[in-house]
């Protein structure tokens, strides 16, 4: 029967049909949904993994032991697992394995824009990008037969289009095959003479799947009128669609590494010019022009962003569709840390204190946000400790006065644990502040190796944050509570005075997070209210000031008394 | 000339933003509204924003339907309807709207970040000034009719009954399948209640 399912979930339900038996991921929009999805067939094992890294190699190994096997992760998070990912397609595979990787034009929700292509070119592992959710589903199932036919990894590259939006599928059977039995092979460390013939089978291969690029009909010709042929893949192929229908000749990529070379020559034969459209980088431009064929594309359109209907039809000399406009300037309506936020009282006093904050990524990056502004840069998971010592090393006593690190719970076991490391075994006065709110919250709440439960919510193991700094070297260990201000400020000051390396656990769970207690919302006292703003200062969305007194909103306040702290006059209690 | 053609066939996609602010219930809307499209045999896209924007920022859903629907997005001057959780989103978004095109309204106001902290203000008098652009524009208190069916949370469903009207080729009957298949057994009457209020508000 059709549904209506979204990428992620079709791409889930692919693995599932193919007869994928065990998924092991790290979250990151716009990839988290592929192995939810996943996790709801009980028929697969699935699993949240420290990070990515440790999530490829688990489904490896999985693969080594003869089931077919999955990961999925955002295009940063390939970025950490990209270490495995090389040798691994040297190595090969007893079993299919598939890796899922979103990347995100338009950065809705990442650092960075980078195009995850460039990986399927760097270690040589075939790469198939789907236009929708129908092909969501069925890649996946022919990803796991590439993966057998040529003993390699098959990459899937999503991005947010493709993952986040729904459309019409038709679900199939699934077909798990027998066990591949594991059998001892010299050849598979990966060593002196054995990674050099690695790499010949490797090159061999690559040869091959070109041989199959040529024919397969995951790449596939649409001819219309020839005097414009477009060569394209992914959402772009359906910006072509849209604009030009059959008014031209598309070229439409599934497969996108390796690319063909007669399929291309052939098609831009038939046409009298071909257009390269595709999001990002260059690449099957660059192999259009490495191949001799004339092509316009980034010369057209940009590299940075994610295109869309009107951008092809004004890079292409069309006419884009009139609009209406109204004079006023619309404020801007920027994603805000939630009323009752366990970060927003560390940023406050962060901010009071004048520090220098290296930040990391999840949903407190949002303190970098008016009005507490109180994060000076980030990077990529786990910075914040490693880059905080390194600041510390450049600035000496000066940066360890006035700097710390911010990092949450699930990024501090992802990349912090290795940071703090370095800080406890090559000795600065760093201060970095691990932001326990007991749950992964910015893709969504997923439990993580803190929270003592699995990707199912059922009781599993569980990191003591406190013991395990502690086993690292860091004797000043201590735990706050960001809702209680004077607290934090004291413990904040004392660490950052302290002759050595310390950590502060500031714990509190989401008040996102279903089963957190809430508190009866702030009823504010008009009478004692000067109208000062000082409970501004906090950025909370739950507080407006109107006609000069304040106000709460009590359908988002949940009582965390924070505001009730900055107010001198008791207008907040 | 021939894409000017190929331009007046796609106009035959119809295409619906929900917009709001993250945390409003955007998406069970456009969960509703694709569910019952969907059953009406049209090809559907549904293209939501996850993520970091869920945290109280501008949110928007695209929803295109017709006999084949290729981008999942709406463009500038493309949309047929704007269903707006908020006031001041509806501004925001009318560039997406078609020019003469219809936009459902609550007239709650959340305020951003921006105003909050005085950075900014609130426009006034945005539904006239969102007429005399050329919109049609349907505004309500559906805060109040959602609250009066049980649960401010209901506004979402409520709105979708407002956008019922804009369907006279769907039956009541239809969408109330479609309200079973897509909200929780418990909060199924309270949602009937909500979406029979937004509808003949």
């Amino acid at each position: 029967m059709k549904e209506l399912m979204l990428g992620n979930k079709a791409l889930a339900r692919g693995l599932y049909e193919a007869g994928c038996q065990v998924i092991s991921s790290y979250p990151g929009t716009p990839s988290t949904e592929i192995t939810e999805e996943a996790a709801k067939y009980e028929d697969i094992y699935c699993e949240w993994a420290p990070n990515e890294k440790v999530a490829l190699e688990v489904a490896h190994g999985a693969s080594v032991g003869g089931r077919r096997s999955a990961c999925a992760m955002k295009h940063v998070g390939l970025n950490v697992a990209a270490d495995p990912l090389f040798t691994i397609s040297y190595q090969g595979l007893n079993a299919g394995l598939v890796v899922c990787v979103a990347d995100d034009p338009g950065m809705h929700s990442s650092q960075n824009e980078q195009d995850s292509r460039h990986y399927a070119i760097a270690a040589k592992i075939p790469m198939l990008e789907p236009s929708d959710s129908e092909e969501s589903r069925s890649f996946a199932k022919r990803a796991y037969e590439i993966s057998e036919k040529f003993n390699t990894p098959v990459l899937i590259k999503m991005c947010t289009r493709v993952s986040h939006s729904q459309s019409v599928v038709e679900p199939g059977e699934r077909i798990v095959p027998d066990q591949v039995p594991y059998v001892k092979d010299p050849t598979k460390v990966m060593m002196t003479v054995n990674s050099r013939n690695a790499h010949v089978r490797v090159e061999e291969r690559t040869k091959k799947l070109i041989a199959y690029a040529e024919d397969c009909d995951l790449n596939r010709v649409e001819m219309g009128d020839t005097a414009l042929g477009i060569i394209t893949s992914s959402t772009s192929y359906q910006y072509a669609k849209e604009v030009f229908g059959d008014e031209a000749s598309i070229l439409k990529l599934g497969m996108v590494y390796p690319l063909p070379e007669k399929k291309i020559l052939d098609f831009a034969a038939k046409v009298d010019q071909v257009v390269v459209l595709e999001e990002l980088d260059p690449i099957i431009e660059n192999h259009c022009k490495q191949l001799g064929v004339k092509v316009s594309g980034k010369d057209r359109f940009p590299i940075c962003g994610e295109f869309s209907q009107n951008l092809v039809r004004s890079c292409m000399g069309l006419e884009t569709q009139e609009s209406m406009h109204i004079a006023d300037e619309i404020p801007g309506r920027p994603p805000v840390m939630c009323a009752g936020c366990p970060h927003r009282g560390i940023f406050y006093i962060l901010k009071k204190n004048k520090c220098m904050v290296y930040g990391d990524i999840g949903c407190y990056t949002l303190g970098a946000v008016a009005p507490l502004n109180a994060m000076d840069l980030n990077v990529c998971m786990g910075a914040s400790c490693s880059g905080l010592h390194g600041f510390n090393l450049a600035m000496g006593k000066e940066g360890e006065r006035h700097s710390v690190g911010v990092i949450g719970d699930s990024t501090f076991i992802h990349s912090g644990i290795t940071g703090i490391t370095d800080i406890a075994y090559n000795m600065t006065n760093s201060t970095v502040i691990i932001l326990d709110n007991s749950i992964t919250g910015m893709t969504g709440h997923q439990q993580n190796p803190t929270t003592g439960k699995n990707l199912r919510g059922e009781p599993a193991g569980k990191v003591d944050l406190e013991s395990l700094c502690r086993a690292l070297g860091f004797e000043r260990v201590r735990v706050v509570d960001p809702y209680d201000l004077d607290a934090v400020d004291k413990a904040l000051k004392e660490e950052l005075a302290a002759e050595a390396p310390s950590i502060i656990i500031s714990r509190r769970p989401c008040v996102m997070i279903k089963g957190t207690v809430h508190q009866p919302p702030i009823c504010p006292k008009e009478e004692k209210c000067v109208g000062c703003k000082a409970c501004m200062q906090i950025g909370c969305p739950a507080i407006s000031v109107r006609e000069g007194k304040v106000r709460i909103d009590s359908t988002l306040c949940i009582g965390c008394k924070v505001c009730t702290q900055m107010c001198k006059f008791g207008a907040l209690e | 000339m021939q894409i000017q053609e190929r331009r007046k066939e796609l106009m035959a996609t119809k295409n619906i933003m929900i917009v709001g602010v993250g945390g409003q219930g955007t998406l069970l809307a456009s969960k509703l509204l694709g569910c019952v499209l969907l059953e009406q045999g049209y090809d559907v896209k549904v293209s939501e924003v996850h993520g970091m924007s869920q945290r109280g920022g501008s949110v928007v859903t695209y929803v295109r339907f017709g006999e084949k629907v290729y981008s999942p997005v709406i463009d500038r001057g493309e949309a047929d309807i704007i269903v707006s959780f908020e006031k001041l989103e509806a501004a925001r978004w009318l560039e997406y709207l078609k020019p003469g095109g219809q936009i459902i309204m609550n007239t709650q106001e959340v305020d951003p970040m921006p105003v909050i902290t005085g950075a900014a203000e609130y426009p006034g008098q945005l539904v006239e000034k969102l007429k005399a652009a050329g919109a049609k524009v349907d505004a309500k208190d559906f805060l109040t009719i959602a609250e009066s069916a049980g649960s401010a949370k209901a506004v979402n469903i409520a709105l979708m009954g407002r956008l019922s009207n804009y369907f006279p080729e769907i039956s009541n009957e239809e969408w109330q399948k479609a309200i079973e298949a897509c909200v929780p057994q418990k909060f199924l009457d309270l949602n009937r209640k909500a979406f029979e209020m937004g509808r003949s508000a």
